[in-house]
């Protein structure tokens, strides 16, 4: 069986459905091919256990760009919008910080918290800017580019001389120096190092966690909810929105290797051996599975082979999802604050030594923890008067000593029960089924190399013009007619959609100039 | 899991070091890959005319040897050079040019197809890391067999007679760039119509055991034919008079360059007909196809220069006497013995440079103490400066 299509896309993750449907927008024949049965990659909703479902991978919307959400009219409906983080602290003395205020804290910590989120507030607008474009290439003469990059500067210039000073020194440090300089009390310490960290290899202490953490605010200024549905729901929105426009999508269909003839892509080939023929392929997986496993090596040079082989993509996030036969009692929380987003991160400190036996390739025995109650206000998600909780903990290495064995799984959610147990202490009587999914689950479900969220690290050397690597940063491989869409592209993971539109409009430009 | 591995204190002497020695009568040496080599034994001008006019040999161990082996042996080295290597049979060698992915060369060599997917890749420099980068997803192995192997070039008129004399069979039926095993005393010797003089000659391979026996048999076997040792000097001049290019002379290796711009492609160091665009995919072949198509900085050339003083890191400047500013420079220059020719290879900037054109170079030359400057008229020139009939020879003759 053969077929000739504008575009192929591997992989109905949010980003290529986000691709998928510009482009067929654009009128474009669109073919999107997911392996799994169901569409979002790791944007779905499904059950885990009989009765009981959550979102499998991310659990929060707070990026979904706004230029997406405008190019393709998307409204999901939520459950709980601009939600309460609550940063749990001993014997029920809690922080409770919104985007406008934070409860819990001297004076002073409320002051300098006002004056630090103004500022994030001010350098995620900017850097918001930065990742809805394809970052220009350095070194060229091409009119776009440099004028890209003049308008990067300009935007940069225009926060004033001072605090583009400020955003220049601040995108390189890290968030524990932030946080230590400003604020006492280390609940709140701590809840902003969990929120630079989180999904990422990196500790507070770690360079440019300053940079992950307004990469986090650059959606909606660090306001989260969870989609009514869980995430699938929104993957099921882009997924109508991409059909409505033309696209095609298959799923239950895994692409074994794109094929390239004579240096150009042709198509791809799938798993049960049928060829579907288009000259642009683009690709949803991640760089390194998209180059080493589906292009292979043979087909690109040796600098740029040693660059994919090399970018550092080990997942250290894990997700906890636990069926529960009722709320579990946190002490001096309400009903109501189920809803929010419950942190434990008690200091800054505690987030770094959660962080330092995963360098060695161990979990950590104190782990950090981001819980969310869905069930509590969508009522699909658990039968009626139980509930599911969606958690995700750190730090628990895909390259974990000896291997994530099914012993070493039922002991780090042991460790995970019992340190949630500090704050809720009947919760391990409540749980009447779950689920772990380490970083080796991830890869394994999801497809994605090292099961890390962003797909390689977020870090300044594979950011912006160097992501995913140098000289290949907008969204074109070296491979005639291949492209990435995908989380390993500028700007990074989360759900966003901007890889996905960058990478849209940087095909259809091509054609324009062409 | 780590054995102490011995460390070896100062330089390396090769397993030839032994006869040289005896042959030494000036103690010049350098220091080349670690290895003790020698610049000259006797006299270096004397030697040279070994190469032209008898049997030269020179120790060749130090040249950096690599073992190319397994099931996508062909693949990998496809990829990782500019040629088409599916041409190169077994019993061949190929001289190659590899580049990064900017189309930049990194080094040249010469690949032995030894036998049906087995290669041997020799280079003046090391390219292990270069090398094992290149493997990453291709079934291969790579050796440093540098060590293992005691190399020797017979070159010269005579070394067909010297060698034919040694009682080595199949000598007379191997063509320039073909290559035969034959028994050594119960050892595999390997022999290669390969060298880096230009001229009629050969290249002996074997396990380092067996080496002073060899250098025995060789010498005894070429008494008669004016064999001789050589150093480095004697085979630079040779090499220059062949045209062949040298790392550091005539290209840096180009992941040893900082500055942008002083690196060469293959195209610019007059090697395209190496680089098989045909291929799909080679390293820099998408940057070498933008190159060409929009044409290179630089091309290298060959110059025959008017009057006989040695135009060593001369300036070269364009049509006119008076032309400024400069357009390219030397980088290897020699007063040619054979040729009886003042002789250079150069790099400028294209278009200049093509065959016929004239140029003029700026020589310092140094009498009594003092400087002397001449604007020296110089003739870019095709083809090799010495390539004598006997070269390609096959049966070669016996001299």
């Amino acid at each position: 069986m053969t077929d000739q299509y504008d575009a192929i896309i591997v992989g109905a993750g949010h980003n290529g459905l986000v691709c998928s449907a510009l482009l067929a927008r654009a009128g474009k024949r669109v073919l999107v091919l997911e392996a799994n049965e169901q569409v979002g990659g790791a944007a779905i909703t499904r059950e885990f256990t009989d009765g009981y479902s959550v979102s499998a991978c991310a659990h929060l919307l707070y990026q979904l760009q706004p230029a997406v959400r405008k190019d393709l009219k998307l409204s999901p409906r939520m459950a709980c919008e601009n939600m309460t983080t609550i940063a749990l602290g001993e014997n029920g003395k809690h922080l409770r910080i919104d985007d406008k205020r934070i409860v819990g804290v001297n004076k002073e910590d409320a002051d300098h918290y006002r004056e630090f989120r103004k500022r994030m507030t001010r350098f995620s607008d900017l850097l918001r800017k930065f990742l809805n474009k394809p970052p220009p290439r350095l070194g060229t003469k091409s009119f776009k580019d440099l004028a890209t990059l003049a308008q990067l500067g300009l935007d940069l210039r225009m926060l004033g001389k001072d605090e583009m000073r400020a955003f220049l020194r601040l995108i390189g440090m890290n968030i524990y120096d932030e946080v230590t300089e400003r604020f006492e009390h280390p609940l709140l310490r701590g809840a902003i190092s969990l929120d630079a960290v989180l999904g990422t290899h990196l500790g507070p202490r770690s360079p440019n966690t300053i940079m992950t953490y307004l990469y986090r605010q650059s959606g909606d200024h660090g306001r989260s909810g969870i989609p009514a549905g869980g995430m699938g729901s929104v993957s099921n929105e882009l997924a109508h929105v991409a059909r409505s426009e033309g696209a095609t999508i298959r799923t239950g269909i895994a692409v074994k290797r794109i094929i390239v003839e004579n240096g150009r892509v042709t198509g791809v080939e799938t798993e049960t051996g049928d060829r579907f023929d288009s000259f642009t392929v683009i690709s949803n997986a991640d760089p390194k599975r998209t180059i080493m496993d589906l292009v292979g090596v043979k087909h690109v040079e040796t600098g740029f082979t040693r660059r994919i082989q090399n970018l550092r993509a080990k997942g250290n996030a894990a997700k906890l999802h636990l069926a529960l036969d009722g709320l579990p009692d946190f002490e001096g929380l309400s009903r109501k604050d189920h809803a929010g987003r419950l942190l434990i991160a008690p200091d800054e400190n505690y987030v770094e030594r959660a962080f330092n036996p995963a360098k060695y390739g161990e979990s950590s025995p104190a782990p950090v923890i981001e819980l969310t109650f869905p069930s509590l206000r969508d009522e699909t998600m658990a039968p009626t008067g139980k509930h599911v909780m969606s958690a995700v903990v750190q730090y628990a290495p895909y390259d974990l000593k000896g291997g994530w064995t099914d012993e070493a799984k039922a002991g780090f959610e042991q460790v995970v029960v019992d340190t949630i147990a500090r704050y809720a202490p009947d919760i391990a009587s409540r749980i009447t089924a779950s689920e772990l999914l380490t970083p080796v689950d991830i890869e394994r479900e999801f497809h994605i190399s090292g099961g890390h969220w962003h797909h390689a690290e977020l870090t300044l050397d594979q950011f912006m013009f160097v992501r995913p690597v140098s000289s290949s940063a907008q969204y074109s491989m070296p491979v005639e007619g291949l492209y990435l869409c995908g989380a390993g592209t500028h700007p990074g993971g989360g759900i966003s959609g901007a890889a996905g539109r960058n990478a849209a409009r940087t095909i259809l430009g091509r054609e324009k100039a062409a | 899991m780590s054995k102490q591995a011995p460390v070896h204190q100062g330089r390396l002497k090769t397993p030839f070091y032994s006869r040289l020695e005896k042959l030494d009568f000036v103690n010049e040496w350098h220091q080349w890959k670690g290895y003790s080599s020698a610049d000259s034994l006797y006299c270096s001008d004397t030697e040279y005319f070994a190469i032209r006019n008898a049997t030269a040999v020179f120790d060749l161990t130090p040249m950096t040897k690599y073992r190319i082996s397994g099931p996508d042996a062909l693949d990998y080295l496809n990829r990782l050079v500019t040629r088409d290597m599916a041409k190169i049979k077994p019993g061949r060698v190929a001289y190659a040019v590899w580049c990064d992915d900017q189309g930049q060369v990194i080094d040249d060599g010469t690949i032995f197809h030894l036998h049906e997917g087995e290669y041997r890749l020799c280079s003046q420099e090391r390219h292990f890391a270069w090398l094992k980068a290149a493997a990453i997803g291709f079934d291969v192995s790579i050796t440093h067999e540098t060590d293992d192997i005691a190399a020797l070039a017979v070159q010269g008129p005579t070394s067909f007679s010297t060698l034919s004399n040694m009682g080595l069979d199949g000598l007379a039926d191997l063509k320039p760039f073909g290559l035969t095993h034959v028994d050594f005393q119960g050892s595999e010797l390997m022999i290669s119509r390969t060298g880096f003089t230009g001229d009629l000659g050969y290249e002996l391979w074997i396990d380092p055991d067996k080496a002073e026996a060899l250098w025995d048999a060789l010498f005894e076997a070429g008494k008669l034919y004016g064999i001789r040792a050589i150093g480095t000097d004697a085979l630079e001049l040779s090499r220059i008079e062949a045209g062949f290019l040298a790392a550091y002379m005539e290209f840096l290796p180009a992941d040893e360059t900082v500055r942008t711009g002083r690196s060469r492609s293959p195209l610019e160091l007059g090697l395209e007909w190496l680089v098989d665009f045909k291929k799909p995919n080679f390293n820099g072949r998408r940057a070498l196809a933008e190159e060409k198509r929009k044409g290179s900085t630089w091309r290298l050339v060959k110059l025959d220069i008017e009057g006989n003083k040695t135009a060593h890191h001369s300036y070269i400047f364009g049509q006119q006497k008076t032309s400024k500013p400069a357009i390219g420079f030397i980088t290897s220059a020699a007063w040619s013995p054979v040729c009886k020719q003042n002789i250079a290879l150069g790099t400028v900037r294209a278009p200049h440079g093509m065959p016929g054109d004239t140029v003029w170079v700026e020589i310092y030359y140094q009498r009594e103490m003092h400087w002397n400057r001449q604007m020296a008229r110089a003739t870019v020139v095709d083809k090799p400066f010495w390539f004598p009939p006997r070269r390609g020879a096959t049966p070669p003759g016996r001299f």
